[in-house]
């Protein structure tokens, strides 16, 4: 199957690969994964005070759509509120990056992937 | 009379159980191809030929999914109506997919190491260690035969479903180092 040029660009020059400390109040993670093709994609997201996502990095072991997927993502989100993170939409992804039918899931595990990292983050500052 | 609506386990007159007999799984194998071998059916009608071909595919799909363990398992719960093949949407323990990063992260390590044979055979002792108790906990599970523990059968399945692709990346891995 062939990848757009979209798909290959994120995957030959990933954005934003790598790790910040979970252990942080002003950093969310949210770890995902897919049994059927076996991907995990833990993707972190740097908060500040007023609620804006100031950086995101991720790391992805999967197929060259699962890691445009969440390239993409963590390019978009940075800047966004906590709430414009939450809604963005995998069907914005996938038309962005032009996936087929059959790699639609790689974007909705990127979609879950920053649902689950914004959560973490309000669940770490509702304990403080 | 050979059926191609019996379930795989009902087609080669075996047992529906997770623990099963290999033995036995490749000589029922190998007794019902004679049969089926077209050389058998040259006399006969298109019919009976096109039934042949149908059953031979049958037979080669039952015998590939009930060898390996994984999919073994994931059809014992098809049988059970659920369906862990192809599902995407699923909740999975954050805590272990925090451990399948790492594992893949010092996948991804050992191949810059100065002596990544003997820490890629520590790895696959761990990974081996780690399908051994899912086969366990799977199995435990599927024999209690209640909706609760089929869904922990489940679960078993969907982490098993990790490993094995972590262990197609180390053979990839071994593979790469062998012809280097």
């Amino acid at each position: 199957m062939a990848y757009s040029e979209q798909v290959i660009d994120h995957y030959e020059n990933p954005r934003n690969v790598g790790k910040m400390n979970d252990q942080d109040d002003n950093i969310g993670t949210g770890m995902v994964g897919a049994p059927a093709c076996g991907d995990v994609m833990r993707l972190q997201i740097k908060v500040s005070d007023e609620g804006v996502i100031e950086d995101a990095k991720f790391k992805t072991y999967g197929c060259g759509s699962a890691i445009a997927s969440s390239s993409l993502v963590t390019e978009w989100v940075k800047g966004m509120t906590l709430d414009q993170a939450q809604e963005l939409k995998n069907t914005k992804i996938a038309e962005e990056l032009a996936l087929p039918p059959v790699k639609i899931h790689c974007s909705v595990l990127a979609e879950d992937a920053i649902k689950a990292a914004v959560a973490d983050y309000k669940e770490k500052q509702a304990k403080k | 009379m050979m059926d191609i609506t019996q379930n795989y386990f009902e087609f080669l007159a075996l047992p529906v159980t997770y623990q099963l007999d290999l033995q036995a799984l490749s000589e029922r194998s190998r007794a019902l191809q004679k049969k089926l071998h077209p050389d058998r059916f040259s006399h006969l009608s298109d019919r009976e030929r096109r039934l042949s071909v149908q059953y031979t595919a049958y037979l080669n799909e039952a015998v590939a999914t009930l060898k390996h363990p994984l999919s073994r398992a994931q059809y014992l719960l098809k049988l059970e109506g659920i369906d862990t093949f192809s599902e995407s949407q699923v909740q999975l323990d954050p805590m272990f997919l925090m451990q399948q990063m790492e594992l893949r992260e010092s996948l991804e390590d050992i191949a810059d190491a100065t002596d990544p044979d003997a820490q890629l055979e520590q790895l696959r002792q761990k990974v081996e260690q780690e399908m051994k108790s899912l086969r366990e906990q799977f199995d435990m599970n599927y024999q209690q035969s209640t909706p609760s523990a089929h869904e922990a059968a489940a679960v078993c399945v969907r982490k098993m479903q990790f490993i094995d692709k972590l262990g197609r990346e180390m053979e990839a891995l071994e593979d790469k180092l062998f012809d280097e």
